[in-house]
């Protein structure tokens, strides 16, 4: 018998999840030659690209045309894609061991991190993920209803993606019509009431996540400006004593940013406000009767420098309320654990070392079962911050096939899989089909004058892709 | 990025050796594990110290005339130990690692040993992070000019 990874014995690998990290874990495999490899890709959704398409904001299109270097890998004739067939539903792990030597779980985050607050459930407060995933016109997020009929807003946490909330939140019907911005999303937010937005840091200014590009984007809005109170712009000592010693140039030009915007005194000519507030943390949501969110009260934090040399911050014995009736807290995304998989619950990440799936209790790899990106490392970096990541899995994943640890299919050719697919998800979407909802998004979002206008849900695509398979046939 | 995000790849699995464990017994660990450095725990397993490559070499020239084969660990291992959290910043450990000359820092999560970092991988983990920053940059330049 002719070893894996040849012409007669091609070395079959599954990727599960078809975001940037499923798609940098393909771009490794097929950058080698050493081995010959035949990727099927499994999504849960029937498009293609992950938090690409429902996490990147709609108004960051730029970012999106890295698509393109995903989608030139997926023309190659030793790749497949599995849409819309979800793993522990459609397929098992057991089903897939069935069928490859090697499989990849690049699945991401579908939770997100709680503050821990009183409050926290009431009608009103919400998670960021959630509402970035409604408005990019998510298909599972579609029927969630954020009541934009309230004015004051508060985005908890001062990272990117509590920019882009902040952001969407705050911008005009014409600056969101540009954008590929679910349909229904435009619409409530073109009529939301909304007219102060806090974004709250519970560090200062020097620590916050965000990047300057990102927080000097605020200050470019059509009908907001942004108020930072001077008190709170003003580094602390322990800030201070560490910008001194190593002045980071991205922490500078954020904060040259930030005073811009103190020295800047509100106009009042703009129709919304953004607050952006630092070293305040939340500590209770209140209740109106109905049970909705009604004012936030704030403790002032101070900060204290860790053994390891970080600035943390502390609760002092001073609080403030603010009157907000809607709240979206942006703490960071976490993991969900996978059917048959170590989980670790704390970290929200699959048990792993450079990759390889370990079991916890004998910390030993598992044999052929791997993971890539946000599962494996927690929700941290950009997009292209999962290449190395990727590559880092795949070396791992090149060493085992060299040693021979691989896991031994009893099906390996492709058709196999693809008679389960088809077995089990008729309905399963391949690359092609994809192609077909790009070009009719994008032919849709042509005739309105924007990138695109998203099909949100699944029905809808399955029956956009049958009326075209059917015109094409009676076409030829 | 934390902490977290490195002992997120690398298991939380800690090579530890006792105080009064042979310096024989700790060289032998280091060389079964291929690493640096090794966690001093006591009989409840909290961290006393660490005893690294370095604190043997150092060992070695100082004690000439012994064998410090059969030394102790306790009697030679660094014992102002200094620990990180998982919520540590990745750029903050690599100053005071940078500045204090440590190689190794253990991390405690609920008083508990919760991994350890090396220099090493504060390193890798900034290097990737600016990698990823740099190819999206450039795969946006890319796009742009292809428009």
């Amino acid at each position: 018998m002719s070893s894996i990874g040849t012409a007669e014995r091609p070395l079959r690998v599954a990727v599960i999840g078809s975001g940037p990290a499923g798609f940098y874990t393909v771009e490794h495999l097929f950058r080698q030659d050493k081995y010959v490899v035949l990727v099927d890709m499994f999504e849960r959704l029937p498009t293609p690209f992950g938090l690409v398409r429902y996490g990147v904001a709609p108004d960051h299109q730029k970012i999106k045309n890295v698509t393109r270097i995903y989608e030139k890998l997926a023309q190659r004739p030793e790749f497949r894609f599995f849409g819309n067939v979800e793993y522990g539903k459609h397929v098992t792990l057991e089903d897939l061991k069935r069928y490859y030597h090697q499989i990849v779980f690049a699945t991401g985050t579908q939770g997100d991190r709680k503050l821990g607050i009183p409050g926290e459930d009431l009608k009103g407060f919400h998670s960021a993920r959630e509402f970035v995933a409604w408005y990019n016109g998510h298909p599972d997020y579609t029927h969630l209803e954020f009541d934009l009929s309230k004015e004051r807003v508060a985005v908890v946490g001062v990272g990117n993606v509590a920019v882009d909330v902040a952001r969407i939140l705050l911008k005009t019907r014409e600056e969101l019509e540009k954008t590929d911005i679910a349909d229904y999303a435009l619409e409530a937010l073109a009529n939301s009431n909304v007219r102060e937005v806090y974004m709250l840091g519970r560090r200062g200014p020097a620590q916050a996540a965000f990047t300057p590009p990102e927080i000097k984007e605020l200050g470019e809005l059509a009908d907001a400006e942004v108020v930072v109170r001077p008190e709170e712009a003003e580094l602390d000592e322990l800030s201070k004593k560490v910008l001194e010693e190593h002045p980071d140039k991205e922490t500078l030009r954020k904060l040259e940013i930030i005073r811009q915007y103190v020295r800047e005194m509100p106009t009042g000519t703009k129709r919304r406000v953004l607050y952006l507030r630092f070293l305040v943390s939340p500590v209770e949501a209140h209740a109106n009767e109905a049970g909705e969110v009604d004012g936030l009260k704030l403790v002032k934090n101070e900060l204290y420098m860790t053994e390891a040399g970080t600035l943390r911050p502390r609760p002092t014995d001073r609080y403030e309320e603010i009157p907000v009736q809607l709240v979206f807290r942006s703490i960071g995304y976490k993991g969900a654990p996978l059917p048959g998989l170590p989980f670790h619950e704390r970290w929200g990440v699959i048990w792993n070392k450079k990759g390889r799936v370990i079991d916890p209790e004998t910390d030993q790899p598992l044999t052929g079962l791997y993971c890539a990106g946000w599962i494996k490392r927690g929700a941290t970096g950009v997009i292209g911050t999962n290449k190395p990541d990727a590559l880092e899995t795949v070396t791992c994943m090149l060493e085992d096939v060299e040693a021979g640890r691989v896991l031994d299919p009893e099906a390996s050719e492709p058709e196999a899989a693809e008679r389960l697919v088809r077995e089990r998800q008729p309905d399963f979407v391949s690359f092609e089909d994809w192609k077909i909802i790009d070009r009719l998004e994008i032919e849709r979002g042509k005739a309105v004058g924007r990138p695109r206008v998203k099909f949100t849900s699944v029905e809808e695509m399955l029956e956009a892709l049958r009326r075209e398979k059917a015109k094409a046939a009676v076409g030829s | 990025m934390n902490v977290r995000t490195i002992l997120a790849t690398k298991g939380t699995h800690v090579v530890t050796v006792r105080p009064e464990q042979t310096i024989r017994e700790a060289v032998r660990l280091l060389v079964q594990h291929n690493i640096g450095a090794l966690v001093v725990v006591n009989e409840a397993g909290q961290p006393v110290g660490i005893i690294s490559e370095r604190d043997i070499v150092r060992a070695a020239a100082r004690y000439e005339d012994r064998d410090i084969c059969t030394m102790r660990v306790e009697e030679i291992m660094t014992k102002d130990l200094i620990t990180g959290t998982p919520q540590d910043d990745v750029h903050s450990v690599a100053h005071t690692m940078t500045e204090r000359r440590i190689r190794h820092l253990p991390i405690m999560e609920g008083g508990k040993l919760a991994g350890i970092v090396s220099i090493g991988d504060v390193l890798k983990a900034q290097r990737d992070l600016y990698q990823g920053e740099v190819d999206t940059l450039q795969t946006q330049i890319m796009a742009d000019k292809e428009e």
